[in-house]
């Protein structure tokens, strides 16, 4: 049985554990907000880029001169994967989701014989993954003094790739981030951008045969392809921002509550113990005078 | 004929402009292009250059450092990888522009120096266009 002391103590040291929570969840709430806001002015760049890319994709791929960022290198034998996570924790499943999903998909080829590389993107992923797949890491990016991400650095983690490629190092990269669709739901995501794959548009060839190219298809493409991949990168990077901050509010939400109820049940528990010591020493004071 | 078209200046953080334009100054790949209503569809890639904007009520420079613009019936959209409003423009902006251009022209591969060169001489004629 708790002393009175003990149960105070308790009571107030979760009493200022709730009152941090409830800043944290108040301070990813503005924060969300800003990501969202970020998101969303990104995203008519993106949209326009991929439309343009998708119509040029379609006229110029099937070519031999196709670029090898569309045609890839003919082989998809070794495999890199990029994982995205965020470089703060408390934010309940968001990292362990993302790096599950890098794990199955890691898993899976492997399986097949196919070789793995993992570029890590957020120090929570890289912890996360250290243990089982730690021999396969060949980079990591650290963002973690990045305040508000940009497209450089997007653009960064773009070059890095391409380089590899252009090395030889990967034929296919895949990039796992997290989908922002609500506060409570965020959904790990793979994606593909080396090669490039484009949904097949809806009323090809009208599109390019309408245009007239300056300079060539090929040339613009060879062009847009680069860009395509850091557009890709730096959409995954806001909607990753988005989704940390979604899920790190939900989750602080879910803790101040459980504080709360925790402090009634300690304050239950604090009157009870405190009712009982009162009787107690009633009791003692009664049977005393009665003795007398 | 309608005199005026729809003109989108999109860069990947932020949309810079949506207005109805009379016509507008692009720095295109192989020559400056003007643009007005009525333009044939055409799609071009961007150099490093100055981007002029011309309303009923104002004209407004951008520099831009690359891109694409999509240029069909009904408007123009530029998608630039990197532009700023001229007022925003400095000139320690366009040196690191030009610092970094060259950075790139002296580690690039013998088969793309041309390439490089010409992106490095469009940046800084950027300088001489915006300040001058």
């Amino acid at each position: 049985m708790p002393s009175l002391k003990d149960l105070k103590n308790r009571i107030s040291s979760v009493k200022n554990t709730r009152k941090i929570t409830k800043a944290m969840q108040m301070v990813a709430a503005a924060k969300l907000r800003r990501a969202q806001e970020a998101a969303e002015n990104a995203r008519p760049y993106a949209l326009r880029m991929n439309a343009v890319m998708t119509s040029l994709a379609a006229s110029v791929g099937g070519s031999d001169s196709a670029p090898r960022l569309l045609a890839g290198t003919g082989k998809e034998d070794r495999h890199l994967l990029v994982v995205m996570t965020a470089e703060r924790g408390l934010c309940g499943g968001f990292n362990v989701n993302i790096a599950k999903k890098a794990k199955a998909h890691a898993a899976k080829l492997r399986a097949e014989g196919k070789q793995v590389q993992i570029l890590t993107v957020g120090k929570k992923g890289r912890d996360a993954l250290r243990r089982e797949l730690g021999d396969l890491f060949v980079a990591h990016v650290d963002l973690s003094e990045v305040k508000r991400i940009g497209y450089v650095n997007a653009q960064e983690i773009a070059k890095d790739l391409l380089q590899r490629f252009d090395n030889d190092e990967f034929d296919v990269a895949t990039i796992f981030y997290s989908e922002f669709e609500s506060v409570i739901s965020q959904v790990p995501t793979a994606l593909q951008v080396i090669p490039a794959k484009f949904d097949a548009p809806e009323d090809d060839a009208s599109v390019s045969s309408l245009y007239e190219y300056d300079p060539s298809e090929e040339e613009i493409l060879a062009d847009l392809l680069p860009r395509g991949v850091a557009t890709q990168i730096f959409a995954a990077l806001l909607e990753n921002g988005a989704s940390e901050q979604g899920a790190r509010m939900s989750a602080m939400d879910n803790a101040t509550r459980n504080a709360g109820e925790m402090i009634d049940k300690l304050t239950i528990e604090f009157n009870r113990t405190r009712q009982a010591a009162i009787t107690t020493e009633l009791t003692e004071i009664i049977s005393g005078a009665e003795a007398l | 004929m309608a005199n005026t078209m729809q003109v989108d200046l999109v860069a990947p953080e932020r949309k810079l402009a949506s207005v109805q334009a009379l016509e507008v100054r692009i720095p295109a790949a192989s020559g400056d292009m003007t643009v007005m209503p009525g333009h044939a569809p055409v799609i071009t890639t961007l150099r490093p250059g100055k981007l002029t904007l011309v309303t009923s009520e104002f004209d407004q420079d951008y520099a831009v450092t690359g891109g694409f613009a999509e240029i069909s019936t009904d408007g123009v959209s530029i998608l630039a990888e990197r532009s700023l409003p001229s007022a925003e423009f400095t000139q320690e902006m366009h040196a690191e522009l030009v610092l970094e251009a060259r950075r790139a022209h002296e580690e690039a591969h013998p088969s793309a120096a041309d390439i490089t060169g010409k992106f490095l001489a469009d940046m800084e004629a950027l300088g001489s266009h915006m300040f001058g």
